[in-house]
Formats: structure tokens, sequence, C-alpha cells
């Protein structure tokens, strides 16, 4: 069933199927908030990612840091965003990497007023584009 | 009995507790964002509050996704700073003002606001990051100026509650409070915003005009504000942008008339835009 927000661009919308879809892979980033839960996936990462009922595609966009993948599959950001501090990378540096550009263009834009509105409304805008 | 006197609208940006709990507002960066709290703080220990009741959003920290409560009241003692994943925020536990919590969670379910209580919470930047900027620095050993009483409220997976229906609880909580036998004063805050995205390739994108304009329409027509519907806010404002209906909450809970009496806007913090306004009740 289409949904009135598919139309934006560049965006999931964690919505109940995607929260649905996606609960055993935010479940297992979640964990990484805790130090014991770092250290297990530090020892062994395959180990720990079994103990969690992921899809294999899932699973592989973990082990691949598909940022955008995982956020399709069903992966909200404040849970991949743990995920990303395990390795060392915060909020503004995942934003970069899901963008495409890098650390300092992203750094750029914001201090320049951030991404603007105008042409990022709707999906049609990007396909112009 | 008691009264709200007030409310303040502020963001709740980590980046804003990491720059605080690091020393480094007086960077280049830094610094326009904390000069707009200047007044803020001086406002607040003219205007000091009995109690603080918190309206935020935990960012699956301590709620996972087994449990998504809409809106849970905090009525333990106190609240624990929590480790987010780099250790707990060096800020003071939070203490609660127990007698009125509870007051205030049987008030609501038989105003038909069936809201959670949560007897045992940590909570994160989402509280935490307000009441430093308002409060200014408070290390671990210290103790905030006053007990609060924090509403978190589920933003996170869509559907977020309507603004309408945040801006009703906004008023169910005026009664309750105003239903309290203390004479205290109490001073809401709704936090969360402006304008941000934070996931996927449309991240970073601000809409100032926009954020421009809901402050006005806050202060001004606040049942107009209240019926902005959950696609405007992810569109124009991006997919966390919605964190704005928050805000509704702390304006029903004031009267239709107020006085703004400090605004400040400013970007970036981060990936977001800083919002921050004081609402005085007439």
């Amino acid at each position: 069933m289409a949904k009135e927000y598919d139309d934006i661009p560049g965006t999931f919308v964690f919505d109940a199927d995607r929260s649905r879809e996606g609960y055993w892979l935010n479940q297992f980033c979640i964990t990484l908030r805790k130090e014991e839960c770092r250290q297990a996936m530090r020892d062994d990462p395959e180990a720990y990612l079994a103990k969690f009922a992921m899809s294999d595609e899932q699973r592989q966009a973990v082990r691949d840091r598909d940022w955008n993948l995982l956020l399709e599959l069903g992966g909200n950001i404040y849970y991949t965003a743990k995920l990303a501090a395990f390795d060392g990378i915060n909020f503004q540096e995942l934003a970069a990497l899901m963008t495409g550009v890098s650390r300092e263009e992203y750094r750029d834009m914001m201090l320049n007023g951030g991404r603007s509105i105008e042409g990022n409304r709707f999906k049609s805008e990007w396909e112009i584009k | 009995m008691a009264r709200i006197t007030a409310g303040v609208g502020c963001s709740h940006v980590p980046a804003i507790g990491v720059a605080m709990d690091t020393n480094i507002t007086e960077q280049d960066y830094w610094k326009p964002v904390f000069n707009g709290f200047e007044f803020s703080r001086q406002w607040m220990k003219d205007n000091k509050p009995d109690v603080v009741f918190l309206v935020y959003n935990d960012h699956c920290t301590v709620f996972d996704a087994s449990c998504i409560p809409t809106f849970a009241l905090g009525c333990a003692a106190e609240f624990p700073p929590a480790d987010e994943g780099w250790g707990p925020r060096p800020v003071p536990v939070v203490k609660n003002h127990q007698k009125m919590a509870s007051h205030i969670a049987q008030s609501l379910v038989l105003d038909e606001f069936d809201i959670t209580i949560m007897n045992e919470m940590e909570v994160d930047h989402g509280l935490t990051v307000p009441m430093s900027v308002m409060f200014g620095d408070h290390g671990v050993d210290d103790e905030w100026p006053c007990p609060v009483i924090p509403l978190a409220v589920n933003v996170v997976q869509y559907p977020a509650p309507l603004g309408r229906r945040c801006y009703n609880l906004g008023k169910a909580v005026r009664r309750a409070i105003e239903s309290y036998g203390e004479d205290l004063n109490v001073v809401i805050f709704g936090t969360g915003g402006m304008s941000h995205q934070l996931q996927a390739e449309r991240a970073g994108l601000i809409n100032s005009d926009w954020d421009k304009r809901f402050l006005d329409l806050l202060t001004e027509d606040p049942v107009a504000a209240s019926e902005i519907t959950h696609l405007e806010y992810l569109r124009e404002t991006g997919s966390e942008g919605i964190e704005m209906v928050m805000w509704h909450v702390m304006r029903g809970a004031l009267n239709d008339d107020v006085r703004e009496v400090h605004r400040h806007y400013h970007v970036p913090a981060s990936n977001t835009a800083v919002g921050h306004i004081i609402l005085e009740n007439i």
C-alpha cells in the first residue's frame, strides 16, 4: 500500500512496518551501548551477530557497514548510530557517509545553513537532477 | 495550589552536551549557540521554578524496540543519566518531585490520557541537555537547582502522537498541576527539534524559514500550530524534525495569551537547527 510519505526523497520513515522488519537488527545495535557487549562484538563479531535473529541480508549489511541499506532493511538511525559509535563514528561523520560526501564537505554544508529544502521535498525533484 | 507560570522551548542536540562536558563552548563554532542561552540562564535564576516539568524523547537509549510507550511519565525518585555508548554525561542525577508526579499520573489517566508510568528510568541527552543549557554547568557531585518531572514521548517510531494530541495533553498536565495542593511554581519545558534530518541521503536538511514561522505561530496561534500535519513535519523539517510535536505539550499547558520574552535561533549545532523560546503566561 502506498504511503503518503513515500514521495519524500532520501528518507526512510521508521514506521510500524520498518520497525517490525528491523526488530532484531535494532535490538542488536542497542546492545552496543554496553561495554560488555562491545567487547563480545570485538572478540568474535560473527558469533555475536549470530545471537540475533536478523535476516541474512541484514547481517551482511552490518558486516558491510552499508549505512543506507541498514535503514532500508528496517534499521532506525538512533540504533544504527550505536553501531557507528562502536566504530568510532559520530552522528555528523555518519551523515557524511550516508550522503556520500567527505566529512569536511558535510561540515561545510552545515556551516553554510544545511541542505536546502528547495529541490528536496519530492522524489520527482531528484529525478530531474 | 501549584501553577504553571512559563514555558521553555529548547532543542536538545547531543553535541551541545558534549561541547559543555568537554569545555569547548568558547570555540568559534559553539559560541553563537551558547550566547543565545545567557539570557535564559539569568531568567531561570530570576524566575526560579520549584519544579520543572520536562517533555522530551528518549533516543533508543533507555527504551529499546521491545516496548515503545507513546507517553511515559517519570514517577521514580530519581533518574540517573544513561550511558549512550560513550559513558554517562558528567551531570547530576535528576531528582523527581515524586509526590507531584504521582498526583499528575493519577490525574492524567482520569482525564483520559492513558500514560505509561515509569518507576525506574534512566534519562538520556534528550532530558539532560536542556537542563544543562538552561541551568548552566553542573558536575556529577552537584545538584540541579530544582526537581524535574520527566515526560518521555515517542517520536522515534512513526507515528508520533499528533500535535493536537500533544497540545491537549498539555492542557491536561496543567489541570493536574493546578489541582495539586502545594503552592509551587512550575515551569514546563518542551524540547527537541528544530528542523533536522539525521538519516539517509537527505541528511543535513535544514529549513530555517519554516522553523521561524513555527516559532511565530507557536506564540501567536498555538491551535493552528498544533494542527500542523505529520507529513508537513517530515517533508519540510526532515525526518527528525517531527520532535517538534513535543513543543505543543508545553504550549498547551500555558495560557492562550503569552508574552515571548526570549528567542534564539542558530544553524548549525552538528546536524541540527537550534531553536529556543521562553514564553510567560500573561
